[in-house]
């Protein structure tokens, strides 16, 4: 692929020049917002004690709730991803009346406080909920299950995807899929091969917001899903409730969380260079 | 030609800014603006910001931060205008939560004035961590658990053996709370029972579907219908009585709850914290507490 659309692309391509003192005045100015983003986690960091953080990491509580993190975000995301791109591409390639409307609708659950969420959740998908009760009906119970904390995180998380995968797929130079349809691609050919290759990268980078929003989806879950040691309790509902009764255990768990976050986010920022780069070598 | 869009966006930030700073004013006062309660006592560790002033004290505005254990939630907020009314120009602030998580918070430096904690353990957490001073406390109030399902009773438990049912979504409060602990306490009291056997205790626990973090999300969740049955404070019970069934657990296996509280002890207006302690325990403090269905104390432990 040699098409370079988005800028995203571009900007990460650009090659970087090293200067003798790089923009000292801006270094200086971005100073205070850097101190204050790191200095909590510093602060978190150097009040673990060591001995604690080894008594605790191998305690079975925080190696459930670390499991169920990891299987309900990856879930959580997964049902992002498939149920979240058809609907970004609507968005993206079609122009219909009342689609800014839907635009701002998918916006909703961004801006709600989690706590809503899960109230709104619970209303709808709780035992007497609104769908809750036929789907009780049909034997299907939801609140208080690991599906529960699946949903209220694909709640809040999917729109994070939505909005960058619309914005990715609105970057895709549209003459290159009229190319390839002269060509004779049927749309799905097109989509396979030309939109969903060249929108990736922002995709992926979509993908990992909605999944960190997942992880530390707390709010939703508690009130929705509520709080059982490895059905329910994710990583940060068991730092919550660690918080009140060992602060220790509390602190090793948001460490774990902290290093996990750090590394898949670490992981994809290289995946997405490596990609970005790798065409312009060839 | 495309505009900068450096003037909007001042423009927007100059809004923001004046928002935010606009938004501290709303709030009560600090508790660094208030000044000692009392003018006849001169406090020596805490001097007054402003100059002392010789004119007969005028009214001044101030607010006495109380942390109170979730299941006093209507019941103190009941109490709040008598105490007011006593003391003009005195605003109470209340900090409902289970009484662990206030425990931690005064643990962590939260600024409190009185500290009221649903059992003996919590308090003994504040006492340890120095917000409470060890004697200051005393027994205002106590309680009982009940045993909760929603109206309808879907999963139709009318005996305390009918908890063991397989496949019930029983919803207790975590055994950090309180009434977690009260209710694991019940339990086990059961189960050293013939008519209850011994697996009793663990075969109900099996049914918990959630351990919540306060007793009044127990109660709203059973309520909602989302649980089939619920352990809370009779008190709170009697909150939701037309949206729940009530079973009730006899004295010999009930749990008392007994509730403390305290001044805290490095309060910014200490007399004032006593006061509000001494009117809980007051026979007008108690007889709005009985009408919550607290159990009043005639004489402090």
């Amino acid at each position: 692929m040699e098409y370079t659309t988005t800028s995203l692309r571009t900007a990460i391509r650009r090659p970087w020049r090293p200067r003798a003192i790089p923009h000292l005045g801006l270094l200086l100015v971005s100073l205070p917002m850097l101190a204050f983003l790191l200095l909590p986690i510093l602060a978190m960091i150097t009040r673990v004690d060591p001995a604690a953080l080894m008594a605790n990491i191998t305690s079975p509580e925080v190696g459930q709730a670390i499991g169920l993190s990891i299987t309900t975000t990856a879930c959580s995301t997964a049902l992002g991803l498939v149920l979240g791109t058809p609907l970004a591409y609507l968005l993206a390639r079609r122009h219909f009346r009342g689609r800014s409307l839907l635009d701002t609708l998918v916006e909703l659950p961004m801006v709600l406080p989690p706590s809503v969420a899960g109230i709104a959740l619970l209303i709808a998908f709780g035992r007497r909920g609104m769908v809750g009760t036929w789907l009780n009906e049909a034997g299907v119970t939801l609140a208080f299950t690991t599906m529960a904390v699946v949903l209220a995180q694909t709640f809040v998380s999917a729109p994070f995807y939505i909005k960058t995968a619309v914005a990715g797929f609105a970057g895709v130079d549209r003459e290159i899929e009229q190319a390839a349809e002269i060509d004779g691609a049927s749309p799905h050919q097109v989509f396979a091969w030309i939109t969903l290759p060249l929108a990736w990268p922002v995709l992926l980078g979509g993908l990992v917001m909605s999944w960190a929003r997942a992880l530390g989806e707390f709010g939703a879950t508690i009130i929705f899903a509520g709080n059982f040691p490895g059905r329910t309790q994710t990583m940060p509902l068991a730092i919550y409730l660690g918080f009140e009764v060992d602060l220790d255990l509390a602190l090793t768990m948001a460490l774990i969380l902290l290093a996990v976050s750090f590394f898949v986010l670490w992981l994809v920022k290289a995946i997405l260079r490596q990609r970005v780069d790798a065409p312009s070598s060839s | 030609m495309k505009r900068s869009p450096i003037v909007p966006l001042m423009l927007l930030l100059t809004l923001l800014l004046a928002a935010c700073g606009g938004a501290p004013a709303a709030q009560p006062p600090a508790a660094t603006d208030a000044p000692p309660a009392a003018e006849t006592t001169a406090p020596t560790d805490a001097p007054p910001a402003t100059e002392p002033t010789a004119t007969p004290a005028p009214v001044v505005e101030m607010t006495l931060n109380v942390f109170a254990a979730a299941s006093l939630t209507d019941a103190f907020k009941a109490l709040a205008p008598g105490f007011e009314a006593a003391h003009p120009g005195v605003t109470v602030v209340y900090n409902f939560a289970g009484s662990q998580q206030l425990a931690t918070q005064l643990g962590e430096g939260a600024p409190a004035d009185v500290f009221a904690s649903a059992n003996r353990k919590q308090m003994d957490a504040a006492i340890a961590s120095a917000r409470v001073t060890g004697g200051s406390e005393q027994t205002f109030v106590r309680n009982q658990l009940v045993v909760i399902t929603p109206g309808n009773n879907p999963a139709d438990i009318t005996t305390l053996q009918d908890l063991t049912k397989p496949g019930l979504k029983l919803i207790l409060a975590d055994k950090a709370v309180p009434v977690g602990q009260y209710a694991l306490d019940f339990l086990a009291k059961a189960s050293a029972l013939p008519e209850y056997t011994e697996t009793y205790s663990s075969t109900v626990l099996s049914n918990v579907v959630s351990y919540e973090n306060n007793v009044r999300v127990v109660l709203t969740k059973v309520s909602l219908g989302e649980g089939d049955a619920g352990i809370v404070y009779t008190t709170d019970a009697a909150l939701e009585s037309d949206k729940l069934k009530l079973i009730a657990i006899p004295e010999e296996i009930n749990t008392i709850a007994t509730y403390p509280i305290a001044p805290v002890a490095d309060s910014a207006a200490p007399e004032l914290a006593q006061a509000f302690v001494d009117y809980v325990l007051s026979p007008e403090g108690q007889q709005m507490l009985a009408q919550y269905g607290f159990i009043p104390v005639t004489s402090s432990n």
